[in-house]
């Protein structure tokens, strides 16, 4: 390890305050090394909310290389830390969080962390994938958010519409059936409707609007046909 | 809505609307009764039987806390804030001179819930005295009197006689308090300068303060303050709940018809989730 990341690693160890720590873990974020990639995600429990953000943006510049580590290293016993680590997976699209993106936004117990991976789920860099196992995968992340919209909590509804709206928008493949093209359309005309909170009503209206706007191989005259 | 029906007790037992509302009248057991006034809240019950219930609980005498508390007044007055009945108005007003602090504060904030103009000059009269007398009862965590949740309350209710109140409060010790103070007063003048003394307080060093401003800021819908919330140093399901107010409030009644501004603020959340 080099000395200056000695350095900043030291900082971010020894930091004596909330605004210190942030500064330092920023520093550190800024640096781009591999070897602060334990350092950056310990951070993420420390329930600091402005040195949790500094960290994500370290390790999603940092991108693919952090994803090991932030699979291996999610925090089963805080939620807080865990929904961070969602965040930078999901900001980081790397298809090999899918599972991972996939159980947590089906069964986390804490709506912060259902929400981060529901927003992921949507914005998985598809192609990265071998080109037979994209349309399962996009199927699956489909499928979880279309129950993601039935969400007790507002904020995973939301979640759900924005991931959603961008998977629409992002399907290269136009093998799925009409039927998931339906359930979508159904789906965010009843929430535009019905949701109990104006703020997912508005955003499944968004979405509709986005999607009727855009040609698209899932929503359109010719829709996933 | 969820069917209450189709829930489950604390005891994984199913429970339904009337066996709550039996629960609650029965007095052989607190934490059945305590816990019955909770969920008919929290499944907005709106029966006739249960409001009734609810508003007897208000006077009950035998579920008492340590310190003399009453936690059931507590859990009805707030379950009856959640039900929006205007017939409930009365008894909550009665609560305001409950011994116990947290039944006047739970009442305090089901009255600003109820929005009835009735409430208004009970509640100025717990203002008495003004900012000297608003000062801690002595070896209690709080002051004399829920003075945050009044002037929210106030502010919520929408009498303008209760500017002259408030505006002292602007300058009270406790940081929580001028925040309460800032917000009602832009509810009651809709003078942006309120706003952007809460938009100010999103840079206070302390957390505490930096989430306080960001629930005020969401509770008064302060659109311009949308950036300043988007980029906050706090959670961002914090963020997210002030963004869904200013986004709301600027939604207006439905049907909704999308603006420019309303799908900026989304756009904000969007990145936040």
């Amino acid at each position: 390890m080099s000395e200056d990341l000695s350095t900043l690693i030291a900082a971010v160890e020894q930091a004596d305050s909330a605004t210190a720590l942030v500064g330092a873990v920023r520093a550190l974020a800024m640096a781009e090394h591999v070897e602060a990639i334990p350092t950056l995600i310990e951070v993420l429990g420390y329930n600091n909310p402005g040195a949790a953000v500094a960290a994500v943006d370290g390790l999603v510049r940092l991108d693919q290389a952090a994803v090991p580590a932030l699979l291996a290293h999610l925090d089963g016993y805080n939620y807080g830390a865990r929904a961070w680590a969602i965040r930078a997976l999901a900001l980081i699209g790397d298809p090999r969080a899918l599972g991972v993106l996939v159980e947590a936004a089906s069964q986390d117990f804490a709506l912060s962390v259902r929400r981060a991976a529901a927003k992921g789920l949507g914005s998985l860099r598809w192609q990265e994938l071998p080109p037979e196992q994209i349309a399962p995968a996009q199927t699956q992340a489909f499928n979880i958010l279309l129950q993601g919209c039935n969400d007790p909590e507002w904020v995973v509804r939301y979640a759900a519409i924005v991931g959603l709206q961008c998977l629409a928008t992002d399907l290269g493949t136009p093998d799925l059936p009409l039927s998931p093209v339906k359930k979508l359309q159904q789906q965010l005309q009843h929430l535009s409707r019905q949701d109990e909170s104006p703020a997912v009503q508005a955003r499944a209206q968004l979405a509709l609007d986005h999607l009727t706007s855009t040609p698209s191989p899932l929503v359109g005259p010719h829709g996933g046909q | 809505m969820i069917e209450p029906q189709k829930l489950v007790n604390a005891q994984g037992e199913s429970f339904t609307v009337d066996q709550a509302i039996a629960n609650l009248r029965q007095r052989e057991d607190p934490s059945l009764r305590y816990y019955a006034a909770w969920w008919l809240g929290r499944f907005r019950v709106t029966k006739a039987a249960a409001i009734e219930a609810l508003q007897e609980a208000l006077s009950d005498e035998t579920d008492r806390s340590p310190d003399g508390g009453f936690p059931l007044r507590r859990n009805a007055a707030r379950a009856l804030g959640k039900l929006g009945r205007s017939e409930s108005v009365p008894a909550l007003i009665q609560c305001l001179n409950c011994a116990d602090y947290y039944v006047r504060e739970a009442a305090t904030e089901a009255l600003g819930a109820l929005a009835d103009g009735r409430a208004v000059s009970p509640l100025l009269t717990l203002m008495a005295g003004g900012v000297e007398a608003a000062v801690l009862v002595p070896g209690k965590p709080h002051l004399v009197q829920p003075y945050g949740a009044i002037i929210e309350a106030l502010g919520q209710l929408g009498d303008r006689q209760a500017i002259a109140t408030i505006e002292p409060f602007l300058n009270h010790s406790v940081q929580s308090i001028q925040n309460a103070a800032t917000r009602a007063l832009y509810q009651l003048t809709g003078e942006a300068h309120y706003g952007e003394r809460l938009v100010h307080a999103l840079r206070a060093g302390d957390l505490q303060q930096r989430r306080s401003a960001l629930m005020d800021l969401g509770a008064i819908g302060y659109l311009p303050a949308a950036d300043a919330i988007a980029s906050a140093t706090a959670e961002n399901s914090l963020k997210l709940i002030a963004l869904k107010g200013v986004l709301e409030h600027e939604l207006g009644q439905p049907p909704h018809s999308l603006s420019a501004d309303s799908q900026r603020v989304m756009a904000l959340m969007d990145s936040l989730l």
